[in-house]
């Protein structure tokens, strides 16, 4: 399974919603996400995607969308 | 000798405004000089740590050398390591200070230790978040010059914004171009001019005119059910703006000062009181202070247990890690029963709040929506956080107490 598809899996499953509809929305804004998500979402990708990030690395305005989400993950992959 | 509060006199903002001066002509010639910039801080350090005061000078350099050695020592040490139980116990020394500082007005009869200066608590945060980042390896390049001017930049050193070291470091290291550090320049002196208003109007008056009246007629009024009277309403409202604008007011002053330094330090407020609830009232009320607690205790606390399952649900996670949360920020405030009973107040806020937006989720249809909701939802959480400052202000601990 490719990232980007994994990460939406994993957004989807966290905020009950189907996002690849609004990739660019701000899941914070629209409450969707929170820090509680946030958190969630990290051990998710360490546990399916391996990807490690500490929780200092999240910067909300570089993973407030799941364009961005996408990307960051990409890039730490 | 003269002494200052930040802030506090007409004189310190033409001291103000002389020192930034060269500071400003530098900046425009894209120049910036580090020789000045500390001289000018170790004037205003001294301006507002020295004569009368020289007690918490002294304190402050001892607390500076000690905070220097620990943030330096753990970024040598985790160069090579990373011991959790050695993480803690340089988390646990490092937030010492600002506990004793805490715990002893409550322990000593409300004596304040000697190891206390203006500002403690905000450079505490500080040490902490940048030994927080070190262990995370988000941190790496650690500088001791660089810390120290993070910590003793003198437009926050003594209420925040709390800035965060990464952050600062890069405004730091670079010069905005002209341009940008003109836009800079026109901002600071608006922020400034609207703190102004804030401070030396809005909460003159609110806070000084009109909040002494206010107490003595509560006192006077007592006798009623939990000696409630209408004045404890007024003083409620009253203390709420001024707390709000006296803060708001110097917290502008400081972000105004910091961007004439081509520094963006962030801001502490936005427009607090239009919140719909009180998670986005968190969100926009003190917010260098709530996101700190936000990033470096609720997040980190909620990655601990959910990593080792110490709850079944996530929202039993959330919900405990909401009340700890809250409740260590209210004895931040102090070892009082108000401020702790402040603190429980806004964690059980948090999850009444948090459960039924959850509600609101999943009953989309059935939830009405629109404009009245809206302005009820605004006024329903503004009487809460005023209720909440009633609690703060400890007016109750007098009426019930004394």
């Amino acid at each position: 399974m490719d990232i980007k598809a994994t990460v939406l899996a994993i957004l989807s499953d966290l905020t009950g919603n189907d996002v690849s509809g609004a990739m660019d929305d701000n899941l914070f804004d629209s409450g969707l996400m929170d820090s509680m998500g946030s958190v969630q979402l990290l051990l998710q990708l360490q546990s399916e995607l391996g990807v490690n990030v500490p929780v200092s690395e999240f910067e909300r305005s570089e993973w407030d969308t799941p364009n961005k989400i996408v990307a960051k993950v990409e890039s730490l992959a | 000798m003269l002494s200052f509060e930040p802030y506090g006199n007409p004189t310190y903002f033409a001291l103000l405004g002389v020192a930034l001066l060269p500071l400003m002509i530098g900046l425009l010639y894209g120049k910036r000089s580090r020789l000045y910039e500390t001289l000018i801080s170790i004037f205003f350090l001294v301006l507002t740590f020295g004569g009368p005061k020289w007690t918490q000078g002294v304190a402050l350099i001892i607390y500076i050398l000690y905070e220097v050695a620990l943030t330096w020592g753990y970024a040598v040490y985790r160069r090579h390591k990373n011991s959790g139980p050695f993480f803690y116990v340089m988390v646990i020394l490092a937030i010492l200070p600002l506990t004793i500082v805490k715990v002893t007005p409550a322990v000593e009869n409300g004596q304040s230790s000697l190891i206390g200066f203006l500002g403690v608590s905000y450079l505490t945060f500080r040490a902490v978040q940048t030994m927080m980042e070190t262990r995370d390896g988000t941190l790496k390049d650690y500088n001791i010059m660089t810390f120290l001017q993070f910590m003793l930049f003198f437009p926050t050193i003594s209420s925040g914004p709390i800035d965060r070291y990464r952050r600062f470091e890069a405004d730091y290291r670079s010069v905005p171009d002209r341009e940008k550090y003109l836009g800079m320049v026109q901002k600071g002196i608006r922020y400034i001019f609207v703190g102004f208003l804030y401070k030396f109007i809005l909460a003159y008056y609110f806070g000084t005119m009109l909040m002494p009246k206010l107490q003595l007629m509560a006192m006077n009024s007592r006798g009623g059910f939990l000696d409630l009277s209408w004045p404890v309403i007024g003083y409620m409202y009253c203390y709420s703006a001024d707390l709000f604008f006296d803060f708001a007011g110097y917290s502008l002053f400081a972000v105004g000062t910091s961007y004439i330094m081509g520094i963006e330090t962030p801001m502490n407020f936005n427009q607090p009181w239009r919140s719909p609830n009180i998670k986005d009232f968190w969100n926009r009320w003190h917010i260098t202070l709530s996101f700190w607690f936000r990033d470096f205790i609720y997040m980190r606390l909620v990655f601990w247990f959910m990593k080792h399952k110490v709850f079944k649900k996530p929202t039993t996670t959330a919900n405990v890690t909401y009340i700890i949360n809250m409740l260590v920020m209210g004895f931040w405030h102090g070892v009082t029963w108000y401020y702790i009973t402040y603190g429980l107040f806004h964690g059980v806020a948090l999850v009444v709040n948090d459960t039924w937006l959850r509600y609101k989720k999943k009953h989309r249809a059935s939830v009405p929506h629109n404009r009245f909701t809206q302005w009820f939802a605004i006024f329903l959480t503004a009487n809460m956080v005023c209720f909440s400052f009633l609690i703060f202000s400890g007016l109750l601990d007098k009426l019930w107490f004394q």
